[in-house]
């Protein structure tokens, strides 16, 4: 059993290693991504439309605020459900 | 209670500790606005912070620091001041967490938006904080509780250093 595990880790590392050969260079502003309007629009009006100069933050809570009291949710939806499942004591 | 909650220097860094570590948690929740941090890493934190008091002082020493029932008001205190204030947005004729519709400085939208965005941090901060120390008291073993541990075992024969 330990090596099986030991098998699937090191077959799921090796996957991950040769699919990170195919990533874009770190900080290369010639990507797709930095070339995408959006990323041109976020980082040219996130500080006048949110206030923030941090723009994960400008994101995280203005652009996709309700995303993010979805992930709020969720945590705090789990927290509760781990709370009904593990405090079932004789009471 | 074991050796290491036994320990002197052990008890009395974490005591010296929390209030720093507390402390440096409510920056990362205010600083997110301006650089790295946020609600979500502050709270953990935070978390953090109480855990290692309960972990050190028992569990019935952390649970007067921070309550089952002061923890799940603060777990949903904190969810209702994000969605409170999208309500409030809504309230004052925007949409859903549009936070440049509240008129909070008029002709200021991107100022209100920046005092609403830290507002928001903060309920983040207080859900994840309270579920972390909630999720830590849950796996917890329940005879600590009441503070008296099961008495150690009398011979110590088989335990070399």
């Amino acid at each position: 059993m330990k090596t099986l595990a030991l098998l699937v880790v090191v077959i799921t590392g090796a996957m991950l290693i040769y699919a990170g050969q195919d990533l874009p260079p770190f900080g290369d502003p010639n990507t797709d991504m930095y070339q995408h309007r959006m990323t041109q629009y976020f980082i040219e009006n996130s500080k006048t439309e949110s206030g923030v100069p941090n723009i994960v933050t400008a994101l995280l809570a203005n652009y996709r605020g309700y995303d993010t009291l979805g992930e709020t949710t969720v945590i705090f939806t789990a927290g509760m459900a781990v709370m009904l499942l593990l405090r079932r004591r004789e009471r | 209670m074991s050796r290491i909650q036994e320990s002197v220097i052990i008890r009395t860094v974490v005591r010296i500790m929390v209030p720093f570590i507390e402390l440096f948690a409510l920056y990362v929740i205010m600083h997110g606005a301006g650089g790295p941090g946020g609600g979500f890493q502050g709270g953990v934190i935070f978390g953090a912070a109480i855990i290692l008091y309960a972990m050190i002082y028992g569990i019935a020493e952390g649970k007067q620091k921070m309550s089952d029932a002061l923890d799940r008001i603060l777990a949903s205190t904190g969810l209702t001041i994000y969605a409170g204030t999208g309500l409030l947005c809504l309230f004052f004729g925007g949409m859903f967490l549009q936070y440049g519709a509240v008129p909070l400085i008029p002709n200021d939208p991107a100022t209100v938006s920046k005092y609403l965005i830290d507002l928001v941090e903060i309920g983040i901060g207080t859900t994840v904080a309270a579920i972390m120390i909630s999720l830590f008291f849950d796996v917890s073993p329940p005879e600590s509780e009441e503070g008296e541990l099961p008495e150690e075992l009398p011979d110590h024969e088989g335990v070399d250093g």
